[in-house]
């Protein structure tokens, strides 16, 4: 007999996976907005700035209503736990995508500083990450959420390639530096994506195994 | 008047020279630092039934360990069995060992080793006595000598209970409510100074702020004796254990620290229990 419980906890992870599905547009468009040029969907993504927020009360409520009233155990304590933490770093990474879609509207009113190279390929690993990191929710995959994690080097590379190349564009050429700079933004919010992602990843092999592996160098007994 | 405390290790260095030593077996095994009971392959039985299979399990002194699993798993018999309280049954015995601080509990004589290990059952059961008599009634029956009212109202304030009852001694206990009538009779338990106290669902009849005045005692009890819980409330086990082990068919499960096993079980089994989905 099912009981009215699991289907509350079903119910709650449709919800985030729902949530996460708007971050993840949000990102897209955000990014898009920048590499395509394309103010509408700069505003598309501030407009549903308050629907991400929204649902991350709505999460709130539901994890606080559920840990009051059921007092959940093991696996279910752990996906609660997890859940909130979740939460918390899907709406950062709608934050983040706000904060593109500003720098894309700023960016928009001057030529194009370069060819954009690292920044699609940058945006599609923190795009990836995102997306794994919310099916190896929904699958309980440790695998998949490992691989996450390793990806945000490569993110992270990425992120120190484009500031360097940035820099030399502004250290050459003065009136790219507003640009520039704003690109150097951008690359940092898609950068902090992908760390949302390696916590989000983190937090389902919390979910998973019941192992904190948020900082290895802390001795946890 | 000499405070409670001072006058009961006096009263209990009177009584603990003859209590303790009387019926005494030599150790069959090392004592184990820490290890309160040690009971190795544990198998009872009910006449031709088994009900505990090959329980393997080191009770540590001066924690809080907790017995949980569905009913009828083997959990209150296994409790019983620490004190020998199922040797009034009929036709019942074990096979393995208990070891109580090193010493096989079948050698040592079974009134000394129920003032050792005290119990308190799931129905609070005082006697048709007043207060008074029933905190004195174990000491009187031990043979106590000093002064009976410095123990009584150090049991009592021990069981959280004095402040309640001081003006009230004489009267019978049966006129306290359930959950003092349950204080009571951990008093009576604690006045022949035990170091062991089993406790099969004590709070299970209890409303909740008298729960939490139990748990609360057991917490403070922790310094001076190790305590054995049977529960089935799996949040009481949670908030009040130090250790849990789990029971399934008579079969010890898992036992670990009560931390783990609430957040990160490792049997599928306990697993299912605790989080409600079992059967």
């Amino acid at each position: 007999m099912e009981r009215h419980f699991e289907h509350d906890l079903e119910e709650l992870k449709q919800r985030l996976l729902w949530m996460g599905s708007l971050a993840e547009r949000a990102v897209h468009q955000a990014v898009h907005a920048v590499l395509d040029a394309d103010e509408a969907l700069a505003e598309a993504v501030l407009s549903e700035e308050d629907a991400i927020n929204e649902m991350q009360i709505e999460i709130d409520d539901r994890v606080q209503r559920l840990l009051a009233l059921q007092a959940p155990m093991a696996a279910d304590l752990r996906f609660l736990l997890a859940v909130a933490r979740i939460n918390g770093d899907l709406e950062r990474i709608g934050d983040q995508a706000v904060n593109i879609s500003h720098s894309a509207m700023r960016i928009l009113r001057h030529p194009q500083v370069k060819p954009y190279v690292d920044l699609p390929r940058m945006t599609e690993l923190a795009e990836g990450m995102v997306r794994d990191s919310l099916n190896a929710l929904v699958r309980g995959d440790q695998t998949l959420a490992r691989s996450v994690m390793q990806r945000d080097d490569q993110v992270d590379r990425l992120r120190d390639q484009l500031f360097r190349e940035l820099l030399t564009y502004m250290m050459e050429n003065s009136s790219v530096v507003f640009s520039a700079f704003e690109l150097v933004l951008v690359a940092k919010n898609i950068e902090r994506i992908g760390d949302h992602a390696t916590n989000i990843a983190e937090d389902v092999i919390y979910f998973v195994a019941g192992r904190d592996v948020r900082h290895p160098a802390l001795d946890r007994r | 008047m000499a405070s409670p405390v001072s006058g009961h290790h006096a009263a209990a260095a009177r009584l603990a020279p003859q209590a303790r030593t009387v019926g005494v077996s030599a150790p069959v095994s090392t004592k184990e630092a820490g290890v309160r009971f040690h009971i190795a392959g544990l198998d009872f039985f009910y006449g031709a039934r088994q009900a505990v299979y090959g329980v393997n399990l080191k009770i540590p002194a001066n924690k809080i360990t907790a017995l949980i699993g569905p009913s009828g798993c083997g959990k209150s018999t296994f409790l019983r069995s620490l004190n020998r309280m199922n040797d009034t049954i009929r036709h019942s015995h074990y096979d393995g060992e208990i070891l109580l601080d090193g010493h096989d509990i079948r050698k040592i004589d079974v009134v000394n080793l129920r003032r050792r290990v005290g119990m308190v059952f799931q129905r609070p059961n005082p006697f048709p006595k007043s207060i008074y008599d029933n905190v004195a009634y174990g000491l009187r029956l031990n043979g106590y000598q000093g002064r009976l009212d410095d123990l009584v109202e150090h049991s009592l304030r021990r069981s959280a209970l004095w402040d309640e009852v001081k003006d009230y001694l004489r009267k019978s206990a049966f006129a306290l409510s359930g959950g003092q009538q349950q204080r009571l009779c951990i008093a009576r338990a604690l006045a022949v100074d035990p170091e062991v106290l089993l406790l099969d669902e004590p709070c299970s009849a209890l409303d909740p702020v008298t729960t939490a005045k139990i748990e609360e005692l057991m917490f403070q009890l922790k310094d001076s004796c190790t305590m054995v819980i049977v529960t089935h409330n799996m949040q009481q086990a949670a908030r009040a254990s130090d250790f849990t082990a789990f029971m399934l068919d008579g079969k010890l499960i898992e036992h670990n620290e009560t931390s783990k096993l609430f957040t990160t079980p490792s049997d599928p089994r306990t697993e299912a229990y605790i989080t409600g989905r079992f059967g």
